[in-house]
């Protein structure tokens, strides 16, 4: 049974659809990098629900553009559905590997140990001259089931890609958020003690959303290194976590939605500032987040809930 | 052999002044104030920057130049009194009583921010103060060529672990200080001006961030995102040494400045990954870091 | 009472010691279902090692646990919690930032889970029988009024009542309250007691209840058992525990004729 939230959802994704081919590139170009980005953001909505901010989802974002990017340089393999899905998976590997260590972490020294991982492997990738270190490598073009499309045509199809892993990624989120796991999240972050006690182990479940926050982050790297045809150290770099994090503080935990409005207002916000004033985009992003934290700590997402009359939406 | 074992050494203690030096200020705040400073990293690079024009300023007049290394430091440190006033007075205070991780992403903000104030202030360019550091010279121990500069840093490294030990120890704001890192709210408690201390303490601790920056300046290219990578690598330091520990971020600076040095000269490709590597590790092993006891929860 | 069948909770020989520290030593206790039994003694005297050892907290270093004729000794609390033990807080231990609704929602949805992680994704947290459960606990605990409040806005009995639904949302059929009455008024405390053993009546759970108030004790327990340095020094009806010696001396105080003092 969808809420009227989803019902809007799910109009707007298909008008983003719809509407592709009628929009000159540089915006469907803008768009995919939002919609992939965006992935990152909801998983740290999931983990941001449970009171755990990590600084370190880069990681996964890195791991799912380089499998992308080495999947297609050393066999050749280019189908896109099947990279961004092994891109996913590879991440969710390692989100499950790292989990045991960092499921039992909060507060600031969750935030720090995902810190230090991220940069980890920044610093490997950064040596490693056979992957080109600092300056990294192209990815080759991709085809989607045999089509090989190219120019335009290109840009569309990673374009509809992008949005269909978007609408069944917040589809399974919006759908595991009701589920009882899933609202296992206010809780944990209000009373861990308690939830223990009434008979669920909480390592598990955090756990298991690390796992989710890995595999979307993965998702949205791979998704990422399709469209910019390039994969750098830089996307394991700490900034890089930084920027997520800052979209997920702007668009709040509310709802599902709201990741992907937040991501696609802050590339647009982003791409007119570095036009408008090359030197001062920055500060204008900087100031964004910091009068967003100090006047609307639930995010923009509760904005939408307070024009409605009452302080936050359910999903 | 023993070349590079001295080098190693040498490397890595004057590595570990730079890490020292950087990491002390936002120790500071973080045992005092519990908040992990993101902005550490402009006072840093305000630092620089301030230093690169004390030294501008300077190598048009005809003092001699250890003078002029006293200025750099004199103006960098007036910037960082500025700085620290003016964020904490202005913007933190705002935010004491919200979650950490909350005030994190402030000073994370307020970082964003001053990056592009650079930019208004310096412009895109970068620039140089090495004179400080040509003027000192070398000196040979055997087959070793040391930059006396080098020598000085090191010595400025020591001369604030012993301040900064001996000043915690014993004067009555030390004590005091102390005591708000023990248990804010029983301190407050007793009487102690919480508000003044934590004002008193970011203050230090952004002078101490732009003294970083300022006698780091001689040996860098000063340009933008040197902030940014001080960031993490003071985190690094203090996560390592424990937060809000002295003897911590001493320790953490030398273990992170010899192993680092050790990589440089045996296996470079794994420079940057010792860090974060011997980071993550502390961390996974004492979460509060080699010297800081855990806490016990409080209901 | 009921008379026949085997005890629900039966309790041998249980001992903890820390290192060289004995907190509990030579329990022995056999509890029949729905009986209602106190639990007094002074701080330290083992009362919660007891009790953390019957939900799984501690691992007894000698002895053994039977719930319902199963061993339970040394079984993880998550295990014994699921087997249908349950457990209150001496400080309320709520979600401060849901309503009371939410509160009692997410415990029923929790205790209806099948199957440990798999179960949880697939179970909806606000599906109808979990909403019917915690509709039917607050109604039971007579909190109805305060089912869309924030629990952090609750006053103290009413934090303390969410706390008790909680537990006790699942259908557990031993409950442990730890102190229910601690941190209320006099002048509430009966009351409280009074919603909260009706309530547990109601659903037929064998209530086990440490007290400092030795009238609420008198009041509503069915037995009393007196823990003294680790170990029952008394265990017989209200009357019969309240005028040993022994526990007048340690524990309670002379107990006042019935009409001296305030009831």
């Amino acid at each position: 049974m969808a809420s009227r939230a989803q019902w809007v959802g799910g109009l707007l994704f298909l008008i983003a659809a719809a509407a592709a081919p009628a929009l000159p590139e540089w915006v469907a170009s803008l768009v995919t990098i939002a919609f992939a980005n965006a992935l990152v953001v909801l998983g740290l909505v999931v983990l941001w629900r449970a009171g755990l901010v990590s600084f370190g989802q880069a990681l996964y974002y890195c791991i799912g553009a380089y499998t992308v990017a080495l999947i297609a340089r050393w066999t050749g393999f280019t189908d896109a559905i099947a990279l961004v899905l092994l891109g996913g998976i590879g991440a969710g590997l390692v989100a499950a590997l790292v989990g045991f260590l960092l499921a039992r972490y909060r507060e600031i020294f969750f935030a720090m140990l995902s810190l230090a991982l991220s940069m980890i492997l920044y610093g490997v990738l950064v040596k490693t001259e056979s992957l080109g270190s600092t300056d990294g490598f192209s990815v080759a073009t991709p085809t989607f089931l045999g089509y090989a499309p190219h120019g335009h045509a290109l840009g569309l199809s990673l374009y509809w890609l992008t949005l269909a892993v978007d609408a069944i990624a917040a589809v399974l989120v919006a759908s595991y958020f009701r589920s009882v796991t899933g609202a296992l999240a206010a809780p944990i972050r209000d009373n861990e003690i308690r939830v223990e006690f009434l008979g669920v182990s909480v390592t598990r479940v955090i756990h298991a959303k690390l796992v989710i926050a890995g595999v979307l982050g993965g998702l949205g790297g791979a998704l990422a290194a399709l469209s910019i045809g390039h994969v750098d150290p830089n996307m394991s770099y700490w900034t890089t976590s930084g920027s997520f994090v800052f979209v997920t503080i702007l668009a709040g935990s509310a709802s599902v939605a709201a990741a992907f409005i937040g991501s696609l207002a802050f590339e647009a916000v982003r791409s007119i500032a570095v036009d408008v004033m090359p030197s001062l985009w920055q500060m204008t992003l900087g100031s964004a987040l910091l009068l967003t934290i100090l006047f609307l700590p639930e995010g923009l997402g509760s904005l939408m809930g307070r024009l409605r009359g009452r302080a936050g939406a359910k999903p | 052999m023993l070349l590079t074992l001295s080098a190693i050494l040498t490397d890595g203690l004057v590595y570990a002044a730079y890490l020292f030096i950087v990491a002390i200020g936002l120790t500071l705040i973080f045992g005092v104030m519990k908040i992990l400073n993101v902005t550490h990293g402009s006072f840093y690079a305000f630092g620089a920057y301030g230093a690169a024009t004390a030294v501008g300023i300077y190598a048009n007049s005809d003092l001699p130049a250890a003078l002029g290394f006293l200025f750099m430091i004199a103006l960098a440190m007036a910037i960082g009194l500025v700085m620290g006033l003016v964020l904490e007075r202005g913007i933190l205070r705002l935010v004491y009583g919200r979650d950490e991780v909350v005030v994190v992403l402030v000073t994370y903000a307020v970082f964003l921010i001053l990056e592009d104030v650079i930019v208004l202030i310096w412009g895109p360019r970068s620039y140089a103060a090495y004179q400080p550091m040509v003027a000192a010279g070398n000196t040979e121990l055997g087959e070793l060529v040391l930059s006396n500069y080098d020598i000085v840093l090191v010595a400025i490294a020591a001369a604030l672990a012993g301040i900064a030990y001996w000043a915690l120890k014993f004067t009555r704001y030390g004590r005091l200080l102390t005591t708000v890192i023990f248990d804010r709210e029983t301190a407050a408690a007793f009487g102690i001006n919480v508000t003044l201390v934590y004002t008193v303490t970011f203050v230090i601790g952004a002078m101490l961030g732009a003294l970083g920056g300022a006698v780091m300046a001689p040996k860098m290219s000063i340009t933008l995102g040197i902030g940014v990578e001080v960031i993490v690598l003071a985190f690094a330091v203090v996560a390592i040494g424990g937060m809000g520990s002295i003897e911590g971020a001493l320790i953490g600076a030398l273990v992170v400045g010899i192993c680092r040095a050790a990589a440089v000269h045996l296996i470079p490709q794994l420079e940057l990954f010792v860090i974060y590597g011997v980071m993550a590790l502390v961390l996974v092993v004492r979460p509060y870091g080699l010297f800081v006891r855990a806490q016990p929860r409080k209901i | 009472m009921s008379t026949g069948g085997s005890p629900i909770l039966a309790v041998r020989d249980l001992e903890k010691t820390f290192g060289l520290l004995v907190a509990a030593r030579d329990i022995t206790v056999s509890v029949p279902a729905e009986q209602t039994v106190g639990v007094i003694g002074a701080n330290g005297a083992g009362k919660t090692t007891f009790i953390n050892m019957v939900t799984g907290h501690l691992t007894p270093t000698k002895g053994t646990i039977l719930f319902e004729d199963k061993d339970i000794t040394g079984k993880p609390s998550r295990e014994i919690t699921q087997l249908g033990i349950s457990r209150s807080f001496q400080v309320a231990q709520i979600f401060p930032t849901l309503s009371v609704f939410d509160n009692m929602c997410i415990a029923a949805a929790i205790a209806r889970r099948k199957g440990g992680m798999l179960g949880g994704v697939t179970t909806p947290v606000h599906s109808e029988a979990a909403i019917a459960e915690a509709q039917a606990t607050i109604d039971l605990f007579q909190i109805g009024r305060y089912r869309d409040t924030l629990a952090n806005t609750l006053p103290q009995g009413v934090r303390k009542l969410l706390d008790i639904g909680m537990a006790v949302v699942g259908w557990p059929r031993l409950l442990l309250l730890d102190e229910p009455t601690s941190g209320i008024s006099i002048e509430e405390k009966f009351d409280l007691m009074q919603v909260v053993m009706s309530a547990l009546k109601t659903r037929k759970i064998t209530i086990l209840f440490v007290e400092h108030d030795m009238e609420i004790v008198m009041r509503f327990a069915d037995r009393v058992l007196a823990f003294y340095d680790g170990t029952v020094i008394a265990d017989g009806t209200p009357h019969q525990t309240l005028d040993d010696p022994r526990v007048q001396e340690l524990i309670s105080g002379v107990r006042l004729k019935p009409g001296a003092g305030h009831a």
